[in-house]
């Protein structure tokens, strides 16, 4: 089982706020438009954004989502930092470009078996 | 699960009110889940729930969600106060939006919400009236055999 904090770990990502790191992540899914992911995306997937608007942590609850990961050095906006707390949704920030994070993220699932 | 009396619930909803968005779909989530409603139907219910709150919130000016789960369904209504649909068919094609830029680079107003909603429920009736307001009852059933 592969869980969010293995995933921070090997990864280097940032933690900004720290939900439920325990949760078992089950696959990844990318995507900037908010009905796109609440369509498609599956319990238990990361979730890779640019958005960092509060909505991101609502859809996250709505869709199980285990952990969104912002990209681009971005910063989730105050109000966003405090729903996730409230809701326990963890929110992850790296450096990387969302196309260097898929690829980072894609390896290591495969690496895990979960692709 | 074992819901012998309707349980009931109405929530606000407010146009530009983004900051609460998806805060009754998530409580009505807590709610079925707590039931032991099926994960799959908590998840379909969830899913309208919020697409539904967004277009009130978009679109709406002002109004409600309402929501009674018996023994066989969920049903939950939308009224709220705004434009109304000029063309039903027109919003119901995926892709079809009539939001405005800035909720778009939010990552909403896709067109995709009316068509996520009627993916997710078993049935959808939309009631609108130019200048009026908009009415969206949707059905999730518990159960696919009806009540024993």
């Amino acid at each position: 089982m592969l869980t969010v904090n293995d995933v921070v770990k090997k990864l280097g990502f940032e933690i900004k706020i720290n939900g439920d790191l325990d949760k078992e992540v089950t696959g990844c899914y990318i995507s900037d438009l908010l009905s796109d992911v609440m369509a498609k995306s599956k319990d238990g997937e990361l979730w890779i954004t640019l958005q960092t608007h509060p909505n991101i942590v609502a859809v996250a609850v709505v869709k199980g989502i285990s952990a969104i990961i912002i990209t681009n050095n971005r910063d989730p906006e105050p109000d966003t930092a405090k729903k996730a707390e409230t809701e326990k949704i963890t929110v992850l920030k790296t450096g990387h470009t969302t196309f260097e994070t898929a690829g980072m993220i894609y390896t290591l699932l495969k690496s895990e078996n979960l692709l | 699960m074992n819901v012998t009396d309707i349980i009931e619930g109405c929530y606000q909803l407010m146009e530009g009110d983004f900051t609460n968005a998806g805060v009754a779909s998530s409580e009505l989530k807590s709610i079925l889940t707590k039931l032991g409603v099926p994960l799959d139907i908590v998840r379909r219910t969830a899913i309208a729930a919020f697409e539904a709150e967004m277009n009130v919130i978009i679109h709406g000016v002002a109004g409600t969600m309402h929501y009674a789960i018996s023994e066989t369904e969920v049903k939950i209504t939308f009224t709220d106060m705004g434009p109304g649909i000029e063309n039903i068919e027109l919003a119901m094609k995926e892709g079809y939006s009539t939001a405005p830029d800035w909720v778009r680079e939010m990552g909403w107003g896709a067109g995709m919400g009316l068509p996520n909603i009627k993916k997710n429920t078993d049935e959808m009736k939309i009631d609108s009236a130019v200048g009026e307001g908009t009415t969206l009852e949707i059905t999730i059933k518990l159960r696919k055999d009806g009540p024993c």
